[in-house]
This record gives C-alpha cells, sequence and structure tokens, in this order.
C-alpha cells in the first residue's frame, strides 16, 4: 500500500496522524521507562531517530538480496550493529546520561518501532523514502518522550533539564513537588492523557 | 535463600512490567483475552528461564573483560563486553527459533495455540532486558540467573493474564469516553495495577 505515497506524506504522516507512540502502539517499553527526566528522554530520542533513520536505509539498500525466511535475524544483526555504536559513542561523550538511560539504549534493539517499520516499509522501499520514514517516526517518537518527560520532570521534580523553573515563592505558599509523578506508573497515566487528547481531535482514530 | 529472595522479588518488586515497563508491546497486543495471554506468558516464562543462564555463561565465560583467561594467560587482556549486546540477541533469535521447532515437532497441539506468539517472542524487550540486567548486577551464580529469569517470567504471566481477565470484564460492563477506549484506558489500568503493586516495595524473607 506504501508504494505511491508522497514523500511528505511518508515523513510528516508518523509525527501526528499515524505517530508510532500513540496511534500505532509501538515502542511503549522504552517511550515509558526514559521520561522521569528531560534529558535522558532528549538523548533517547536522539539515538532512536539516528538508528531507524540509518537501519532504514542499510534494510531498503539490501532488501533484494535478504532471504524471506532469515530477514528478521538479518534485521536484529543490522540494528544490533548500530545499537552497539550508539551505546559506545554515548558511554564515550555523554557517560552520565548513559548511566541513567542504563539497559534502555540496549533496549533499542528490540524496540518495536525499528522492527515494525524495517518490516512493514524498508522491505518494500527505496532507500529516500525509507530515510524519511525512518526518521519521521523517530521524530514522532521523540515527540511523544519529550512531552512526557517535560510533564513529569515539571510536576515531579520542578525542573526542566535540571534547571529549576517552579518559582520559590510558590513553595513557601506551600507547593509541593508531586512525587508521585516520578513513579513509573504515572509515565501511562501521562501518555493516556495524551492519547485522550490525541484521539478527541482525531475522531477518526476512536474505538469502538 | 539468597535466590528465593532474589525470585520473590522478580515477581513482585522488579516486576518486568510495572518496574521497569519491558515487553510492553506484546503485553498491550495479546491482552484482550486470558487464554491467549495465559499462552504467551508461559512462552516468555520458559524463554526467560532458558536465555538466562546461557546469557550467563556466555557472560561469564566469554564476554566479560579476563573472561577468556581459561583459554590461557595471553588471553587475560581481551575484553568483549561491547559485543555482549550481539552476542545476547543472536542468542535469543536463535533459542526462539530452537523453542519453536521442537514445540512443533513434539506438541503440535501447543504449538497451533502459541503459533503466532512463539517467533514474536524474539523481539520482546522482556527477554533481551533480563539478559542486560543480568549482566548489569553481575549475578554470583548460574542458579542465580535461573532464578530471576523464573521470577520475572512468573511476573510477566501474572502481569499479562491479571490485565486480560480485566479487559475481558471491561468490553462488555463499562461506559468508557469514546477516545479513551481501548488503548487509552488499558495504559490506565496498567498505571492502577503497578501502583498496586508498589505495596510489595520493601518485602524481604
Amino acid at each position: 500500500m506504501a508504494e505511491k505515497v508522497k514523500n511528505s506524506a511518508v515523513f510528516f504522516n508518523p509525527l501526528s496522524k499515524d505517530n508510532p507512540v500513540i496511534v500505532q502502539v509501538l515502542g511503549i517499553c522504552s517511550a515509558l521507562a526514559v521520561t522521569a527526566k528531560l534529558e535522558p528522554a532528549i538523548v533517547m530520542g536522539i539515538s532512536v531517530i539516528a538508528v531507524l533513520a540509518f537501519a532504514s536505509v542499510i534494510i531498503s539498500l539490501i532488501r533484494k538480496t535478504i532471504p524471506v525466511n532469515v530477514r528478521i535475524i538479518v534485521q536484529l544483526v543490522v540494528v544490533a550493529a548500530l545499537v552497539v555504536i550508539v551505546n559506545q559513542l554515548l558511554e564515550a561523550y555523554a557517560y552520565d546520561v548513559s548511566r541513567q538511560l542504563s539497559v534502555f539504549v540496549g533496549l533499542i534493539i528490540t524496540n518495536c518501532i525499528l522492527m515494525g517499520r524495517l518490516e512493514a516499509f524498508a522491505m518494500q522501499n527505496r532507500p529516500w523514502p525509507s530515510f524519511l520514514d525512518g526518521v519521521g517516526n523517530g521524530l514522532g517518537y521523540a515527540t511523544i518522550l519529550v512531552i512526557v518527560a517535560f510533564f513529569r520532570e515539571l510536576l515531579g521534580s520542578g525542573t526542566l533539564l535540571g534547571v529549576q523553573v517552579i518559582p520559590q515563592a510558590l513553595y513557601d505558599a506551600g507547593y509541593q513537588n508531586n512525587g508521585l509523578m516520578i513513579l513509573p506508573p504515572m509515565a501511562l497515566v501521562v501518555v493516556a492523557c495524551i492519547i485522550w487528547v490525541h484521539r478527541a481531535r482525531n475522531k477518526e482514530l476512536q474505538e469502538k | 535463600m539468597e535466590n528465593l529472595n532474589l525470585f520473590i522479588r522478580s515477581i513482585f518488586i522488579d516486576n518486568m512490567i510495572f518496574a521497569y515497563f519491558l515487553g510492553m508491546c506484546s503485553f498491550l497486543a495479546v491482552s484482550k483475552n486470558v487464554r491467549t495471554a495465559l499462552g504467551l506468558g508461559v512462552a516468555v516464562t520458559f524463554m526467560l528461564v532458558v536465555t538466562l543462564p546461557v546469557n550467563y555463561l556466555l557472560e561469564t565465560y566469554v564476554l566479560r573483560p579476563g573472561a577468556l583467561s581459561w583459554l590461557g594467560p595471553e588471553y587475560a587482556q581481551v575484553d568483549l563486553s561491547f559485543l555482549s549486546l550481539i552476542m545476547f540477541i543472536a542468542v535469543i533469535a536463535s533459542m526462539t527459533q530452537l523453542v519453536e521447532m521442537t514445540v512443533e515437532k513434539y506438541m503440535p497441539a501447543l504449538y497451533s495455540q502459541l503459533g503466532i506468539f512463539l517467533p514474536l517472542i524474539a523481539v520482546n524487550c522482556a527477554i533481551l532486558g533480563g539478559s542486560l540486567f543480568m549482566e548489569q548486577r553481575s549475578f554470583p551464580s548460574v542458579w542465580t540467573a535461573v532464578c530471576a529469569g523464573a521470577g520475572w517470567g512468573l511476573g510477566w504471566l501474572l502481569a499479562i493474564v491479571a490485565l486480560a481477565a480485566i479487559r475481558e470484564r471491561l468490553q462488555s460492563h463499562s461506559n468508557i469516553p469514546k477516545p479513551l477506549r481501548g488503548i487509552g484506558i488499558t495504559f490506565i489500568m496498567t498505571a492502577l495495577m503497578g501502583i498496586a503493586f508498589m505495596s510489595f516495595l520493601g518485602i524481604k524473607i
């Protein structure tokens, strides 16, 4: 079905109408676990964009030579190699963030967005549209990550990117940070709220 | 005793779903009815119990810095730990293939029930996540790895079966706001279950 879609649509659809996280429900695991603070969320978003874009191009270039039976393994190996590179880069240049992300960088390998996009798009399309599709989906994923992390860090710790945002006067007046927002389950609730708003505005996405 | 403690902790406190959000994709997609949820849960548990010890041995005798010293003193400097991601995923993918073939040959009835889920397990984050946590926490022995694998697997099974049971009832008995139907309300339910599971925090045996 994706044969004749315009390049611009390939790029822009995943940002909202066909968002990988809130519409296709892919890649939830990492989207929730790394969003307690804004900084790791941004780093994670960038890593996924990079891996997804390059993996799409590579798979798209060799798509005619991959035997159908072993395609999953081939995809896994390509993705794993890219993730190893990203992991080593992060450890070298952003050690603190890479400690915070812990195993979740490695888990990009099993991020369903990657397998989903490679299988559904890159296997059937030429490299350039695949690249756009990869970047678009990565951006869609990163957008959700940043939104979730923004609310969780703001309400949970009163900071953004580690800088105090909520003024001290508010705390003096009795304002308290909502410690619940830092806990893992609240990430789910924030995502659910995003889905709620998004589907209220895009009625065609609502389920019966 | 140590291992039993770890086993219980892995089920309730370090629960894969509620504490780490691992394996969410299939958790959300396959929790529409209890039977299939149970099938997938069993398959995931089995894979965790098998792959964790294998990856542990791989980590201890091949990948860790100095792990190759059993080959001779000249290998003591070799550090292959940067390969761990690729090795783990290769073990998991091939194990999945192996289990799929075994089940197909000897238990065709179970195979037809699980059929579609088995290959999907290779990309279930809970399995790879288990191996990565194992590497990060440097378990003392292979039995620890087995216990942790069993605990994480059972915790995952518990979570998906509970969620499937709630979703089954929710479908026929509730009036949910339209935009929240389906995936939205599932997220919120998972969050509430996660908060409930937090009450296990601090249990010691």
